[in-house]
């Protein structure tokens, strides 16, 4: 009971601490936007500029409140965002509320798989490596993980998509679905194909932190007390594994892998600009380059969202390690 | 017992000489490449006709493009441009990190307040706070080198944060603050030699890092115009090119950053083995 207690207690100071940091986080991103070179007006007209009489464009001026003061519109700005108003995107035309979500749900999909998919190899080859340290199979996935951490995603995106696309004509170029289909007409199997290679470009970037965290700790293991009598008993390779180091690598490895979010949200940017894939990483880059100020600040919140959920989880499970740990038992 | 320590103490210096002679062929490694930016000129970069879409080959060790443009050259000026971002990320980024952990050592208060501002630089993902500088700053070269610059100090600051509460504790530390020096004198003193290796471990560890993003921001489309040689921008443009089939303007740019990214990598481990074995 107590500890459930607790636990709300600590995901409670948890959020708090959040929202001021969101807070914090939107506003510095407002002070930097408003103060930027960029003509929100001009930005909004593009080429139409030139055919837009003055009086429109006052009236647009007047519509965005460019004309207010820096504190109006930020007070403005901050009471529509605790709305849960994010304002419209200029690019999609849309509420950027509504754009987020169907990005995300896009992008989460691919996120979700790649995590996955890179959590388990990611996990293996760390075991594999831990406890063969130092012989050729440890070199290889040492040196592959180094590697792997010096690789940009986006260059690896563009090699599979030579190899597989070019060369082997498996999967088709861009895009999350085949090009001039209705979506009710678009198979399982079509939406697969378009998220399988940016989903393992993903993957592949995602491996090198958690092998390598997972060796580590898997070799902090081996050295301890209760692996030296656990061997002296005869437990030697895969039951030595599963019946000490899973238990106690486990935890840490998916902990760990949770605290990346923050490089999975990077990745996704780069993946699917690759890829062409419209999620919510092709979003940002596109309100960037083409001053779509609501969405690009929507997302930044949203990102920010996104990568506090995942240290939560990461901290949630390393507090609940702990507690086995204080309770005596043996994890 | 004395002969174990003999024989300990010998594969030591072994093993750091081992070190040392690594860390002196990965500089020359680098300097090959970063200098060599330096003689490239206009004429090698220049687009010719005549050559267009060729294939490596001795004479085009990376094989050329569309507008006929030598890709070994783009390359090492894309290399050097590189590492010239990477340079000047790596100066303003140190000095943050060692001005920001001084500032935490003085009282509890700048110490939670440089602390709320690490969480708040790393709260949002990485590349998502440079699309927002750049964007902010109005593109530009000026927006990525600025961008990529100031916001990777917030890790090294935290190893610097960490290293500076330990030699605070430490007994001469307080023998000087007893004696009645002055902060400046303590920190020029005690914490400035102290952190001397890891400063400059993490300078050149700042690198890798803020080359791969400096590839990523451009590969994006944000910052540098077209005709720039950058990795990222040699990459996007490769991109169109790709039904083509000239997989050799992917490949050998590519492989040639990774090679320049581990260089540094690999010269920040062998360095941070030599200053600090343990």
């Amino acid at each position: 009971m107590l500890q459930i207690l607790n636990i709300g207690k600590f995901i409670l100071f948890r959020t708090i601490k959040f929202i001021i940091l969101l807070f914090a986080v939107i506003v510095c991103s407002f002070l930097l936007v408003s103060y930027s070179p960029v003509d929100p007006i001009q930005s909004y007209l593009g080429a139409e500029m030139m055919v837009v009489r003055e009086e429109q464009r006052e009236e647009i001026a007047e519509y965005f409140g460019v004309n207010e003061s820096k504190t109006e519109q930020f007070f403005h700005w901050l009471t529509m965002f605790l709305h849960g108003d994010l304002g419209t995107s200029l690019l999609y035309r849309q509420e950027v509320i509504v754009v987020i979500q169907e990005r995300f749900l896009a992008s989460f999909a691919l996120m979700a798989i790649s995590w996955i998919v890179s959590g388990i190899f990611g996990y293996v080859l760390g075991v594999i490596a831990g406890m063969n340290e130092g012989t050729m199979i440890d070199k290889a996935i040492k040196s592959f993980c180094f590697i792997l951490a010096s690789t940009p995603a986006f260059w690896i995106g563009i090699l599979l998509l030579i190899v597989f696309s070019l060369w082997l004509g498996w999967f088709p170029i861009g895009l999350s679905m085949p090009i001039g289909m209705l979506a009710e007409e678009v198979t399982v199997w079509d939406r697969l194909k378009h998220i399988i290679l940016p989903a393992l470009t993903l993957s592949i970037i995602g491996i090198s932190n958690i092998t390598l965290h997972t060796r580590q700790k898997v070799m902090d293991i081996l050295e301890s007390e209760f692996i030296r009598f656990a061997r002296a008993k005869g437990e030697e390779g895969f039951r030595l594994f599963a019946r000490h180091i899973f238990r106690n690598t486990l935890f840490p490895a998916i902990s760990v892998h949770f605290a990346s979010f923050g490089e999975l949200f990077g990745g996704v940017i780069l993946a699917e600009q690759v890829f062409s894939y419209p999620g919510l990483g092709q979003a940002i880059v596109q309100a960037g380059l083409n001053s779509d100020v609501p969405l690009l600040l929507g997302i930044v919140a949203f990102s920010a969202l996104f990568v506090f959920i995942g240290n939560l989880l990461a901290d949630l499970l390393y507090y609940f390690i702990d507690l086995r740990i204080k309770n005596g038992e043996t994890i | 017992m004395k002969n174990q320590f003999l024989s300990i103490d010998f594969d030591n210096t072994n093993y750091k000489r081992r070190v040392l002679w690594k860390i002196i062929g990965l500089v020359c490694l680098f300097l090959l490449v970063a200098l060599s930016g330096f003689w490239i000129g206009e004429e090698q970069l220049e687009a010719n006709m005549g050559e267009k879409n060729l294939s490596p080959s001795l004479q085009h060790p990376f094989g050329t493009d569309w507008l006929g443009r030598d890709m070994f050259f783009r390359t090492l000026s894309g290399l050097h441009l590189s590492w010239k971002v990477g340079l000047f990320a790596a100066v303003i980024s140190t000095a943050i990190a060692l001005t920001l952990s001084l500032l935490s050592s003085v009282n509890h208060f700048f110490d939670s307040l440089v602390t709320m501002l690490i969480d708040l630089f790393l709260s949002i993902p990485h590349l998502v706070a440079l699309i927002l500088i750049a964007f902010v700053l109005g593109g530009g070269v000026k927006g990525i080198v600025i961008g990529i610059a100031f916001t990777h100090w917030p890790s090294l600051t935290r190893v610097l944060r960490a290293e500076i509460l330990q030699i605070k504790s430490a007994e001469y530390v307080h023998v000087s603050r007893k004696l009645g020096k002055s902060r400046m004198w303590i920190i020029r003193h005690h914490y400035l030699p102290q952190l001397m290796p890891q400063l400059f471990v993490g300078f050149i560890l700042l690198f890798p890092h803020a080359i791969l993003h400096e590839s990523a921001i451009t590969f994006l489309g944000f910052g540098l115009s077209p005709e720039q040689p950058a990795i990222g921008i040699i990459l996007s443009e490769a991109m169109k090119y790709l039904t083509m089939g000239m997989w050799w303007l992917v490949v050998f740019p590519g492989l040639s950053l990774i090679g320049m990214v581990v260089i540094f990598d690999a010269l920040g481990n062998n360095l941070r083995k030599l200053l600090n074995p343990n």
